[in-house]
């Protein structure tokens, strides 16, 4: 303790350097556990969380495996299958809308398309859509949000009112407008695959100022603690305090309304295919399949459930593992 | 507190700085600041139109020597740590000047303070948020190395585990992460920090008042250690009369953003002579049984600090002094050296003789204030001003009803106290 701290004689600097050598071997053995170590511990414990994340799990492969899936399952999720429907009312044959050892959740009404199969395929447009425009809208969220709140001044200002204004947005009645008059070729897209990447920009785009209002927010707070301070009393520039003191910070958060957002846009997703703004058939859709299960509800109400439930269980799963990692990032907050 | 091998302390710690220190020998001015501002804007309106400032610090002039430590005393709100923040240029003044080693640093941008953040360290306040939570100790205490680009003999490693051990942790806790240490352990923390580049002046803004009281002697002590081994250089901000006591070779005083008297901590235990300074020693509790009974002379201040948006004309003070006249109203008093190693911006000081004899009339508000002040005070001040004396005069030609008069302030006084 009482070892000078710089230029030491000649006799103390060897077992100065020795003592630190010894702790330098010690030094493995006690290793500290991060806020994300402890998150995760506690995660661990979350059982309904753990329940959500496994289910999350199990449709991201199945909606990866879709094609190996259903080539194993034997059903093309195009197929029709004209002699399972009775001619006369347009219902399949059969108990509880069709279904059979061939055709597990029964088939369409009217064409006979296999019910299984296609909700397999709608997962892949629920999760890519779900995901990849929370995506959109956490990169944008994130930039514009620590901008706003690193920079402050007209920058805070003008990011702030532009939130403000996408925020009292009827974003559904754009999105709606906007999609029917959309080109059927686009950047080399057609047909689903247009109405799949613009879905994906404009759910992202209207849902950005959810998250860049926590990360503004978040960041007017942490730049004014004084390990901020300490960093630019040791001359540290701006990229450094942004990527090193603020953003592991923000991370939390991040994830935390990520993981929110998620269900909610492929919520909104199923809206828009329900509306018929979404994908069009023959691309199958949760939402859109609900929304011709519509005209069958009393003839077939089996057709209305499966897809139903899908969605049903997916929001659930990831609603009760997003609230779970929440309450691991941040047990302070209240439920 | 009693601190009776401090004399000594001081000395070997200016000898420790001489034989220490590469450049600035001790005695030789480090840090120079003259006629030092900070005004922060307040703005209103869509236009951000700036209707006002806060006068956090409004022009100050001091000099820190090599060696020696420099405390910063004053109520909350005086522009302490505005003023600690500023000659470490983390805020950039409005005018003035800071001369470090001779340079302007004054107006220097990020990368031409750069350099200079080696030499010119900070202790911040709150060990709970002065460390990042999401960086392990040997993260934020190697930060210094690798944001200035030094590669000490050892490897970063190395170093950081010897600035721990330096400062009283165990090297071992290297990969730990700040919450898992105590309040008193993470200043330690800050500190090793602090001191990783080898600077020559050290800014702690009140370095220990978030810690315990038992914490806060280890910490004090852990300075003045470090102060005697590296010759280091401190301003040490704090609010704390017996901390600034125990750690300073001088004490400066502030009073909303302005420095009210400067002296050596000797001459300014022993005869303090701004009014306000006078005023915050009465407040320094003396742990002794004996005294419950005693007669109290602690001196009340009226109210808070006035705001610093519009501050009083005149001297600063004149709003709450029991001293106060006409001339204090309409005119600032300098702050100029009335004994050797004292500095006091006053016209009717304590202690030494009045400034501004001519003035004989006390304010409203000073007989108001001289209300909360005992009557020892009140004599010892009527010696040296002749306004109060005056006051006490004329109040004699009304006799007994003066004299009972007091006799009833200092019960009430003391029952006040009582209740406190």
């Amino acid at each position: 303790m009482t070892a000078p701290l710089h230029e030491p004689t000649a006799e103390v600097a060897p077992s100065a350097a020795e003592e630190a050598a010894v702790a330098g071997t010690d030094a493995k053995a006690v290793q500290g556990r991060s806020l994300g170590r402890i998150a995760w511990e506690r995660l661990k414990r979350d059982k309904l969380a753990l329940t959500g994340g496994a289910v999350v799990l199990f449709l991201v492969v199945v909606a990866l495996l879709a094609p190996v899936i259903t080539s194993l399952y034997g059903q093309d999720p195009d197929a029709f299958h004209e002699e399972l429907i009775d001619p006369l009312f347009g219902t399949p044959t059969g108990s509880l809308g069709g279904v059979s050892g061939d055709h597990w959740l029964g088939v369409e009404p009217v064409n006979g398309r296999d019910i299984f199969a296609r909700i397999l395929y709608g997962a892949r447009i629920s999760l890519l859509v779900g995901f990849l425009s929370a995506l959109v809208a956490v990169v944008l969220g994130t930039i514009l949000g620590v901008l706003a709140g690193f920079f402050g001044g007209w920058v805070d200002s003008v990011i702030s009112r532009v939130m403000d204004g996408l925020l009292a947005f009827p974003q559904l009645l754009f999105i709606i407008a906007l999609v029917s008059v959309m080109p059927n070729q686009m950047l080399g897209l057609t047909g689903s695959s247009v109405r799949v990447f613009v879905m994906i920009l404009v759910i992202g785009f209207f849902g950005w100022p959810y998250i860049g209002r926590v990360v503004r927010g978040q960041t007017l707070s942490l730049r004014e603690r004084e390990y901020v301070e300490a960093a630019r009393s040791l001359g540290a520039g701006r990229l450094y305090i942004l990527f090193k003191e603020l953003l592991p910070n923000l991370v939390a958060p991040i994830i935390v309304y990520t993981t929110m957002m998620i269900p909610t846009n492929i919520l909104t997703e199923a809206a828009l295919s329900f509306l018929g703004v979404g994908v069009k058939p023959p691309t199958s859709s949760w939402g859109q399949m609900l929304s011709s299960a519509i005209d069958y509800y009393d003839s077939d109400p089996m057709y209305m459930v499966v897809p139903g439930v899908a969605i049903f269980i997916t929001v659930l799963a990831f609603n009760l593992f997003g609230d779970g990692v929440r309450d691991a990032l941040d047990p302070k907050a209240s439920r | 507190m009693t601190t009776p091998a401090k004399g000594d302390g001081t000395e070997t710690s200016a000898a420790g700085a001489a034989t220490l220190t590469k450049d600035a020998a001790a005695g030789e001015t480090l840090l120079k600041v003259t006629g030092l501002q900070k005004h922060f804007p307040i703005k209103k309106g869509l236009l951000q139109r700036q209707v006002g400032a806060v006068r956090a610090v409004d022009g100050i002039d001091f000099e820190v020597k090599a060696g020696e430590t420099l405390g910063v005393v004053g109520e909350s709100g005086c522009g302490k740590s505005t003023m600690g923040r500023l000659i470490t240029r983390l805020l950039e003044p409005t005018a003035g000047k800071v001369e470090f080693e001779g340079k302007d640093i004054t107006h220097l941008g990020v990368s031409g303070m750069r350099p200079l953040r080696r030499d010119v360290q900070m202790i911040f306040q709150d060990p709970y948020s002065s460390l990042n939570p999401r960086h392990t100790i040997g993260t934020i205490v190697g930060a210094p190395f690798r944001l200035q680009g030094v590669e000490p003999a050892g490897g970063i490693k190395k170093e950081v585990q010897r600035l721990l051990e330096v400062v009283g942790l165990n090297p071992e806790h290297y990969n730990r992460y700040p919450h898992e240490f105590s309040g008193g352990q993470r200043q330690r923390i800050g500190i090793a920090r602090a001191l990783a580049l080898n600077p020559k002046l050290v800014v702690a803004d009140e370095p220990v008042s978030a810690l315990d009281v038992s914490i806060q002697a280890q910490v004090v002590n852990l300075l003045d250690d470090l102060q005697q081994e590296l010759g280091l250089t401190y301003v040490i901000i704090a609010h704390d009369l017996s901390v600034v006591r125990h750690v300073s070779d001088r004490i400066a005083v502030m009073y909303l953003g302005k420095i009210v008297e400067l002296a050596d901590r000797e001459s300014l235990y022993r005869a303090p002579m701004h009014p306000y300074t006078k005023a915050l020693m009465s407040a320094v509790p003396i742990p002794d049984p004996r005294r419950k009974h005693a007669k109290s002379e602690r001196i009340l201040l009226k109210g808070d600090v006035p705001s610093p948006i519009s501050p009083p004309s005149g001297c600063r003070f004149h709003t709450r002094c029991w001293k106060a006249t006409e001339i204090c109203r309409t005119t600032e008093p300098p702050l100029i050296e009335l004994r050797p190693a004292q500095q006091v911006a006053c016209h009717h000081p304590e202690n030494f003789e009045d400034q501004a004899p001519q003035d004989t009339v006390l304010l409203t508000a000073a007989k108001e204030a001289s209300a909360f002040v005992a009557d020892e005070v009140l004599a010892a001040s009527a010696q040296t001003s002749v306004a109060v004396a005056a006051e006490a005069n004329g109040s004699t030609e009304v006799e007994a009803d003066a004299d009972a008069d007091a006799d009833a302030d200092a019960d009430g006084q003391e029952s006040t106290d009582r209740q406190k």
